[in-house]
């Protein structure tokens, strides 16, 4: 063996990185250690093992003869009215995003202040919580489902519009540039050239949105504003561990369905 | 077309283009252009061919100088009058811009949108004897039987031929073809330049085609303009340009790009 | 300049009839009708009383501010609960989500079961799960942070194993065929290649969590979300439009500062 062989050379530091890692690593940690502080851990119920229990045991020995009944107060119709509150939602919503894109979407022929402004718009949409919005609608028009889709329909904006302005920035600019040349108008060139084009996007991101209308759907029923998640927080209210197993059950299989046939017909229509 | 032939249909006049704050596009450029002429324009790719021809129908606005199309300046133009004034010239790009999932016959008949008020044109109501016009066009490209199929079904040439198609419809004096052969293999591009001959011989349209390939330019043109770092350096008819100019257009790339 | 050509020219055929074009409409035009049938929804309703929609939202424009002193603890809590949910959701998903990848369980059965549960997990929304937590440990944040917690489990461990079911399996190779054992492996050829992508997915499960944690108080699961309900109850929408206007700076602000980071993550 050659005894000239070098010793390992100490591994080259480099400064910047590794206090920026560090500084990082702290501040991670210490917000999570200051997260732990002061939230009161002693507060659960001692009965928390046994609800738990109950609920589990209520999944399992669900109230069967909840499913229907031809009340309308029944599993079935209530979740019927939520896949209705979140379909006419996420229309209304796709609707309204349609012009919102334009305005957000950054493209070659417009101001970055105007765009910019279009997408702070959509940021407050987005943060607005759908339950206030909910509860607003339910003081315009009352409580039901109608509030439910009126606030699906205008909360879903500012994600569905985002999707949309980034598909729109997306475009090829090229066709456009044959309308133009073509002697087309602006309008012109939104129904010849950018409409056809971004078609595939838009049934997409619109049917990936109504998986999401879904879910929330079924909590809007929380505030009074229809669907599922009314009788949910009625069983939960009257320890009724049955009937809030059937309804859980009912929300997963609806769930797992709609997604399944958006899924298809996504890859039928694109 | 004997006494129309002396007639100038595109005057460019002391054109220059900067981009940004002191990038030269277009240098101090005229160049007059008659009725029925067949040019091609060669040059090094980043030379400012392709701004200038898209300077002549205003998809780029020049910095200085005027445009005039029959007479009209289309610099000034503005609105309503720019988009007369532009239907009036075509254009055939080099990626065809067609709707790729639109079919063939709406983007046929895209070229006749000026010719509607936007309403009309909205709800696409085409007339019939448009309808009738864009199947026409197609069947002088050997495209009859794709009418319904969808854009994005056609081979590249095909959709070459389909924008030709589209500008037929349009029906206008001057054709502007930026490198429409670049992404087409050999053979294509040759039937891609018949048609465009066709046009010009046929229809008496005035048809100007920027070109990279020498051999196609020398092939089909008529006359040639030579450009060089945004500055014409050549302009002549092409029977009687020696081999030498081509090589001086295409020398000094290291400097250009 | 209008040639008609001497050649024979065609008329245009006509359109070929697409029957399952028609299909869509009709089904998609039924869908429309019958849902608004069942949700009652009436446009006319909605403008006819847009006035009264507009009023709260009115109100709320003009926010208090004296208010603000009572919001900023609670707040905080909600921050707070994000926080631990993310934590302890990513930490679940990140065992998790190695148990299901399947190119380093091989165990078809095996994975298959825990993937059927990670799917039953993430359909059921989050606000439901915060109902039902404080149903069981009752209220106040723990059931908050619960919530979150599998939330967060849901989000990351679906984009986390199909992160690491993408990787090179180059190094992998390299290292079963060293002799290494499965944590080992894990160590050296899994993690080097999929750790960016898990913290980026954190800090994306972290904006939901922002988002859902302050409204997670209105059904009793702690933070901010409590004096909405408070508020709304007693129509006092100035109070309720200085919650929400809280609530949208410190969503777009750690929105911001987390996708900023994500991006630098991912450079």
């Amino acid at each position: 063996m050659d005894t000239t062989m070098k010793k390992l050379p100490p591994k080259p530091i480099e400064w910047k990185k590794r206090i920026l890692h560090w500084a990082i690593a702290i501040i991670t940690v210490f917000l999570i250690i200051w997260s732990c502080t002061g939230i009161d851990f002693g507060g659960i119920k001692e009965t928390a093992g046994q609800i738990a229990g109950a609920i589990f045991t209520g999944i399992f020995n669900p109230d069967w003869s909840y499913i229907y009944n031809g009340t309308g107060e029944d599993l079935v119709s209530q979740l019927w009215e939520t896949v209705c509150i979140a379909f006419l939602g996420t229309f209304i919503s796709a609707i309204i995003s349609l012009p919102f894109a334009f305005w957000a979407a950054h493209t070659k022929h417009k101001k970055w202040y105007l765009s910019r402004l279009g997408k702070i718009v959509l940021a407050v949409i987005r943060s607005f919580p759908e339950i206030v919005l909910a509860l607003m609608f339910i003081k315009a028009v009352g409580p039901g489902s109608a509030a439910g889709v009126l606030a699906l329909g205008f909360h879903s904006v500012g994600m569905l519009a985002k999707l949309f302005s980034e598909a729109i920035e997306n475009l090829d600019d090229g066709p456009n540039e044959a309308v133009t040349a073509a002697g087309g108008s602006k309008m012109n060139i939104i129904m010849f050239s950018i409409l056809p084009n971004l078609m595939p996007a838009l049934i997409s991101n619109t049917l990936y949105r109504f998986d999401v209308s879904i879910r929330s759907a079924s909590i809007l029923g929380l505030v009074g504003a229809g669907g599922i998640g009314y009788p949910l927080i009625i069983a939960l209210q009257y320890r009724q561990w049955n009937r809030v197993g059937i309804i859980l059950l009912g929300i997963i299989v609806m769930v797992i369905v709609i997604d399944a046939i958006s899924g298809w017909i996504r890859k039928k229509l694109v | 077309m004997a006494d129309s032939a002396v007639k100038p249909i595109i005057e460019l006049k002391n054109v220059n283009k900067i981009y940004g704050k002191d990038i030269v596009g277009l240098k101090d450029i005229n160049l007059t252009i008659n009725k029925g002429e067949f040019v091609v324009i060669v040059g090094l790719s980043g030379a400012g061919k392709s701004t200038l021809l898209r300077s002549i129908n205003r998809l780029i606005d020049i910095s200085a100088g005027d445009i005039l199309i029959a007479g009209e300046s289309i610099t000034k133009a503005k609105g309503k009058e720019l988009r007369m004034l532009r239907r009036n010239i075509g254009m055939i790009f080099q990626s065809f811009n067609l709707v790729k999932r639109s079919s063939v016959l709406r983007n046929v008949l895209t070229g006749r949108v000026a010719y509607y008020p936007t309403w009309k044109s909205t709800l696409n109501l085409f007339t019939k004897e448009d309808k009738q016009r864009a199947y026409d066009a197609l069947q002088q490209v050997d495209l009859a039987d794709k009418v319904y199929s969808r854009a994005d079904e056609l081979s590249g040439g095909q959709q070459q031929r389909v924008a030709i198609a589209r500008v037929l419809t349009q029906n206008p004096d001057i054709i502007l073809a930026d490198e429409p052969t670049a992404s087409l293999d050999p053979q294509t591009s040759r039937r891609v330049m018949q048609d465009l001959k066709m046009l010009n011989e046929k229809h008496g349209m005035t048809v100007i085609i920027n070109l990279h390939s020498v051999q196609l330019a020398k092939e089909f043109g008529k006359r040639v303009i030579g450009v060089r770092a945004g500055e014409i350096i050549y302009d002549g008819k092409m029977s009687e340009t020696p081999e030498s100019t081509f090589n001086q257009i295409y020398s000094g790339g290291e400097k250009d790009e | 300049m209008n040639s008609t050509d001497p050649e024979k020219l065609m008329t245009l055929p006509k359109k070929k009839f697409k029957f399952w074009n028609l299909i869509w409409v009709i089904i998609f035009i039924g869908g429309l009708f019958i849902s608004t049938g069942v949700t009652k929804t009436s446009l006319g309703a909605f403008f006819s009383n847009f006035g009264q929609f507009a009023d709260i939202f009115l109100q709320m424009l003009h926010p208090n501010w004296a208010y603000l002193g009572a919001v900023i603890p609670l707040l905080l809590e909600t921050i707070k609960m994000a926080v631990l949910g993310t934590v302890i959701g990513s930490v679940l998903a990140f065992i998790y989500a190695l148990l299901i990848a399947r190119n380093i369980v091989k165990n078809k059965t095996v994975t298959g079961i825990l993937r059927v549960i990670m799917n039953i997990i993430r359909t059921i929304p989050d606000l439901l799960l915060g109902a039902i937590f404080v149903a069981i440990v009752g209220i106040g944040p723990v059931a908050g942070i619960l919530a979150l917690a599998i939330c967060t489990f849901g989000i990351v461990v679906k984009l986390f194993y199909e992160a690491i079911e993408t990787i090179d399996p180059g190094p992998i190779e390299a290292l079963t065929a060293v002799g290494a054992n499965k944590l080992q492996i894990i160590v050296f050829a899994v993690l080097p290649q999929v750790i960016t992508y898990f913290i980026s997915y954190c800090l994306y499960a972290f904006e939901i969590n922002v988002r859902a944690s302050t409204v997670l108080g209105y059904i009793g699961a702690g933070g901010i979300g409590l004096y909405l309900q408070q508020t709304l109850q007693v129509f006092d929408y100035a109070k309720t439009g200085t919650i929400i206007i809280v609530i949208i700076l410190v969503v777009v602000l750690i929105d911001y500062i987390s996708s900023k980071s994500r991006e630098a993550l991912m450079n």
